[in-house]
């Protein structure tokens, strides 16, 4: 049984005269290579056209700000123990009179950094958070000669408050009715098997 | 005064036009190789990638210049001069266009217009080998020696079968100079016509000849590193890769002045031109014949694979040389029962 049609028997017969000559081979595939010169080309000029991407793609994280530009975060560290690749690191720090205004909760990550050479991009950071602070987003990481550069802290990954990140793209309705009761439905039939 | 003024001005030109060739040659096989194997190719160098070949000898200029200490120096230097300069030299016998006619005074386009054209460029192609042979051995390693060995037997074995090729073309023409060669070839009455075998014979030696593939066995980078020029860097490697494209336009041109009619074209002769004009378009025709073939080398080399080395020797001796005996028996019965 074969899953596609395009498997060939090979066969250890003498070649026939014609067959012998080359030619008629070099020419076939003479006219084969001939033929792509005409076929769409595949290469996306990158700088200038890029890639489509898919929606919920996962790529550069960032720390969300709420709507009055505070940090959502509060140093919880469930998604760092959430990490499979153990990539997330941080400090909370507790809020001080007067800082109402920078940070949301009581307590604030006052060091917060991913290494984007260990992360694995799987999300699981995102499912972990109980405030809605770190999603994953449609960005790349750009490549880089040292790898110090890949340490991303709280300067690269909290959005700015005047350029605002997108994450909306990967809120679908699954992901959003998941987590409408993410303390109570979900983990309780995790706990029942 | 005039006629040395006039040979230097045609041979700077000439230098000028094959280097200027071969450059863009390497562009235009990389574009080449890049549209078949439905990519772009280089496109970031100016529009179309046009100045890639300035940036890649820029590149070849800055490179480390690299020496092995156990390197005999002065054949390690030799050996990229020497496949240069032979490159280069070929070009003097080839006749580039019809006669131009400048204040009453017919000058050739043709540097040397020797009564045994074949001859020269034959013994200059056969030397073209010292300059790889010398390279490898010089380099003092064994895979440039390997390279260097495989080049020599390669070029000696199909040399024979080629010149047997040009023998019967020799025999129908009747002269060995390039100038009658393509004078007897006006109008339709192109070698390759009367001569398909000795065409195709050539052709495939002219492949091996110049190294290219499937023929490349003596750079062959899966098996040798680099062959013959493993141990070469900077400008002296720029000068091996660049001889193969000049040697690539020079065979081209000798395909072309000894079947396809040299610079001229069927119908060309009733337009009834001015000597001038002709001149300027047997050239641009002699050019444009010199480019198909650089293209078909091209084509060729993104088609097949590298030969192994016994199929290219029995290829070499066992099929070639025949084909080209029995081409050169065939002619000469043919031209007997002629008369």
């Amino acid at each position: 049984m074969s899953l596609t049609n395009r498997s060939k028997v090979v066969s250890n017969k003498k070649f026939s005269f014609w067959e012998t000559l080359y030619l008629p081979a070099i020419f076939h595939g003479m006219f084969i290579t001939m033929s792509h010169l005409f076929k769409r080309k595949t290469t996306i000029r990158y700088p200038e056209v890029k890639r489509p991407f898919s929606g919920i793609y996962r790529g550069l994280h960032v720390l969300k700000r709420d709507d009055e530009g505070r940090e959502r975060c509060t140093a919880c560290g469930l998604c760092a123990v959430a990490c499979p690749a153990e990539a997330i690191t941080m400090i909370g720090d507790e809020r001080k009179p007067g800082e109402e205004k920078l940070y949301r909760e009581e307590k604030y990550a006052r060091m917060y950094e991913i290494n984007m050479l260990r992360c694995i991009f799987c999300g699981f950071c995102e499912e972990a958070c109980p405030k809605e602070a770190i999603f994953l987003t449609d960005r790349l990481v750009p490549s880089l000669n040292e790898r110090e550069g890949f340490i991303y802290g709280k300067d690269r990954l909290v959005e700015p408050v005047d350029a605002r990140v997108d994450v909306s793209k990967r809120q679908t309705e699954k992901v959003l009715e998941f987590k409408k009761d993410k303390d109570e439905r979900h983990n309780k039939n995790d706990l029942k098997k | 005064m005039v006629f040395i003024v006039y040979k230097l001005t045609l041979i700077t030109v000439i230098l000028l036009v094959s280097l200027g060739i071969a450059m863009y040659a390497t562009l235009l096989e990389r574009k080449f190789a890049g549209f078949l194997q439905d990519r772009y190719g280089p496109d970031r160098a100016g529009k179309w990638g046009l100045l890639q070949p300035l940036a890649d000898g820029g590149k070849l200029f800055f490179k480390e210049e690299y020496m092995p200490n156990t390197a005999d120096k002065f054949l390690y230097i030799l050996g990229p001069c020497l496949t240069m300069l032979i490159a280069l030299l070929t070009s003097a016998v080839i006749p580039w266009g019809p006669p131009v006619i400048i204040g009453g005074t017919e000058f050739s386009l043709q540097v040397a217009d020797l009564n045994v054209g074949i001859l020269y460029v034959f013994a200059i192609g056969s030397m073209g080998v010292y300059g790889i042979m010398i390279g490898g051995w010089a380099s003092n390693n064994k895979y440039s020696l390997m390279g260097a060995i495989r080049a020599s037997s390669q070029m000696i074995s199909y040399e024979l079968a080629m010149g047997l090729s040009i023998a019967a073309v020799i025999m129908m023409m009747g002269s060995v100079s390039l100038t009658d060669i393509v004078a007897q070839q006006q109008g339709w009455h192109w070698n390759v016509i009367f001569q398909p075998v000795g065409f195709l014979i050539f052709f495939i030696c002219a492949l091996a000849e110049t190294n290219r593939h499937p023929f490349d066995l003596p750079e062959c980078e899966t098996e040798l590193i680099g062959g013959y020029h493993t141990e070469y860097s900077s400008m002296k490697l720029g000068f091996y890769l660049f001889a193969e494209y000049i040697n690539m336009f020079i065979s081209s041109a000798i395909i072309a002045t000894l079947y396809f009619g040299g610079y001229h074209f069927p119908f060309i002769g009733r337009l009834g031109l001015s000597p001038n004009l002709a001149a300027v378009v047997g050239m641009a025709i002699f050019f444009t014949k010199i480019i198909a073939f650089i293209m078909l080398f091209m084509w060729i080399r993104w088609t097949l694979p590298r030969f192994r080395y016994d199929q290219l020797m029995r290829l070499g001796w066992k099929i070639l040389l025949p084909l080209a005996l029995l081409n050169l028996a065939a002619t000469g019965i043919f031209i007997l029962l002629k008369g």
